[in-house]
């Protein structure tokens, strides 16, 4: 067992650090507060290659690992969930997908310029009334000749109004039964007429990130638009998430990371009853408790990341991770606005937008409850892991390394 | 064009500096590259780009000091080499200059020798005027602005920050120069850099390789001893009465 990282992995990770840092955070509490994403964190990311980080060189990315892409994630949200967010619908649950399901012409024409950084990308399966129960989805998609009619909404959608590319799921045969069985994905393109597309205001965290809205109306896609085959959209919709709650959990580590960094540096220069409050016994615990969230939730993470790179099916180990790491945030939020008492109930500081932000990610991809459901299911032996008739490829160095 | 960058890993500037019981200097936090040196490397870089040619990137300590040099890979450098030796423990200026001038004495064909402006541990830039002063070139410190290079008719055109402003100087090719933080944004490591800098093999350069012996890098000067900074003493009193701060300030011969 090897608990290392290599110096790629420790390379890449103080290159992130020093771009989020350096040119993002000074700034981002302006745009958090404006409820606008910063603008300069796309195109610096897709310039710098970071969108496409884990994406194998042949297909226009960099060639890294799943554990860098977990190491990225957590940099970005040390200093915002919405840089991380960005990670997460673009690389985790779009282009994986691309790799894990495309043809090698959908390959060709839309992995390679995501993970270029040409083209931003997204993922729509939550609706207005369809959240934790995907099936329940109403989109439709009718098939006429060569292309389907997608017709429906989609909701809670992450870089809606900026993503050129768009992974949609709906109904291909809506009287299905079992119904999941009659779900499909598909790629939209922003410019396809039918598609429509808004932000939406008014979120209590990741407020520098672009949450939205898109519908559609009688939009043709075409037949080579379809990700995987007819009715096997559920199973691709649910391998998305295996590796979607992978970087949220990697973003909640980082989350869980600053509170502690900005609360050991408050609770040295604070002082009460003559002491800084660090020589408090409460005050100890609460770091205590913060460092021990930290190093058990990077563990979860790495461990589920381990699995990626060799190729193993990951899905409990993911969620469990995504679990802990994303409600322990909550509390070590709550923490550390805590440990800054009137400071860190105002915006004078960042935890209070640490706090906001957390509370987002024990919602979406898959609730808390919904992971609580999966690991009793893999426990009570309800539910187990059927092979996919395209499994996430395992990292071979080599193969992700090489031109062609 | 041969462009040669000198770098160091240096404490990182907001570390606590203690002195432990031995007498011996502490840091609180680990190594990084030497702020300075990023721009000195990007400066390299930017040069490589717009003339061709190559960047060496050298360092002289032990192998804490690889990851200023992988770093410099990572960015785009071409070659990296760590010069060590026993004989380099307790290095003063003048032997660190010795060392680094042999090394670009062997690498030959070098146009230009690019340090940050100093060593922050150290607080000290003596090292850089030396190390021309071995090689013979010009030493041009404080560089702001490469204006010009001409590699074909071996000159330079550089803006160097003075205490009074600004001054255009001209050399001849090689030179060396030290760069200032103006001179240019630093770049980051690029994917495909980390990716070669992880796997590079660095090579050690020893005195003998270097054509020197123990005596010709004897430091001249010697840490004798390291004190702490005396602890600042007194307190703060506000005056909000501007006549009484007046008078105070009389009092104490301020004014």
């Amino acid at each position: 067992m090897e608990f290392e990282f290599t110096e790629e992995h420790r390379m890449a990770r103080q290159m992130v650090r020093d771009f989020a840092q350096k040119e993002i955070y000074p700034t981002i509490k302006e745009w958090d507060h404006k409820h606008q994403p910063h603008p300069d964190v796309l195109p610096r990311m897709a310039e710098l290659g970071i969108l496409g980080i884990n994406v194998p060189v042949r297909y226009g990315g960099q060639g890294f690992d799943y554990i860098t892409l977990a190491l990225v994630c957590e940099e970005l949200e040390r200093v915002d969930a919405s840089l991380r967010v960005i990670m997460s619908v673009h690389a985790g649950l779009n282009s994986l997908a691309m790799l894990q399901w495309g043809t090698e012409e959908q390959k060709q024409r839309f992995l390679v310029p995501q993970a270029r950084g040409e083209k931003y990308a997204g993922y729509a399966l939550t609706e207005p009334d369809a959240g934790s129960d995907p099936v329940r989805l109403r989109a439709t998609a009718r098939r006429e000749g060569d292309v389907y009619i997608l017709n429906g909404e989609k909701m809670w959608i992450s870089l809606a109004t900026l993503a050129d590319h768009m992974l949609v799921f709906a109904k291909t045969d809506p009287n299905a039964q079992p119904a999941y069985k009659g779900i499909t994905g598909f790629i939209i393109t922003r410019d396809m007429k039918g598609v429509t597309v808004g932000d939406i205001k008014g979120k209590m965290g990741v407020r520098a990130g672009s949450t939205g809205w898109i519908a559609m109306q009688d939009v043709e896609v075409p037949v080579e638009n379809r990700l995987g085959e007819e009715g096997e959209g559920f199973y691709i919709a649910m391998s998305c998430l295996d590796n979607g709650r992978y970087t949220v959990a990697a973003g909640a580590t980082g989350c869980i990371r600053g509170c502690l960094e900005d609360s050991l540096k408050y609770s040295k220069e604070r002082v009460t009853f003559n002491v800084p409050i660090a020589q408090h016994q409460l005050i100890k615990q609460k770091l205590a408790f913060m460092q021990q969230w930290y190093d058990a939730a990077q563990l979860l993470v790495l461990k589920a990341g381990w699995l990626k790179n060799q190729g193993k099916r990951n899905t409990r180990e993911t969620a469990v991770a995504k679990w802990f790491a994303t409600d322990m945030s909550v509390k070590a939020a709550l923490e550390a606005v805590q440990l800054h008492g009137a400071y860190g109930f105002s915006d004078e500081y960042d935890v209070e937008r640490y706090l906001r932000n957390a509370k987002g990610a024990t919602i979406y991809e898959g609730s808390s409850e919904i992971q609580q459901l999966i690991q009793a299911d893999y426990a009570l032996g309800y539910r187990q892991d059927k092979p996919l008739r395209c499994e996430l490829p395992a990292y071979d160095p080599e193969w992700w390394q090489s031109e062609n | 064009m041969h462009v040669a960058v000198i770098t160091n890993c240096t404490p990182d500037t907001a570390a606590a500096v203690a002195i432990d019981s031995g007498g011996n200097l502490k840091f609180d936090d680990k190594l990084v590259v030497n702020p300075w040196d990023e721009y000195a490397i990007t400066e390299a870089i930017l040069l490589k780009e717009a003339h061709s040619g190559q960047v060496s990137i050298i360092t002289l300590g032990g192998p804490e000091h690889e990851e200023a040099l992988k770093h410099g890979l990572a960015i785009g450098c071409d070659q990296a080499i760590r010069i060590w030796d026993d004989a380099l423990q307790g290095w003063d200026s003048l032997a660190y200059a010795s060392a680094v001038a042999a090394a670009i004495t062997k690498l030959g064909g070098v146009d230009l020798v690019i340090f940050g402006k100093e060593l922050p541990d150290i607080a000290s830039e003596a090292h850089i005027f030396q190390t021309a002063r071995r090689l013979g070139w010009s030493p041009l410190g404080f560089v702001a602005k490469i204006e010009a290079i001409d590699p074909a008719a071996r000159t330079i055109r550089v803006r160097r920050q003075v205490e009074s402003g600004t001054e255009t100087v001209t050399s001849r090719l090689p030179a060396v120069i030290s760069v200032i933080k103006d001179i240019n944004e630093p770049k980051y490591p690029t994917f495909i850099g980390i990716r070669k800098a992880a796997k590079a093999s660095i090579p050690v350069w020893k005195l003998a390789d270097l054509g020197l012996d123990a005596a010709a890098v004897a430091p001249k000067t010697r840490r004798l001893a390291y004190q702490d900074l005396p602890k600042r003493e007194g307190a703060v009193e506000i005056i909000d009465d501007p006549a009484a701060l007046v008078d105070k300030l009389l009092e104490d011969k301020v004014i």
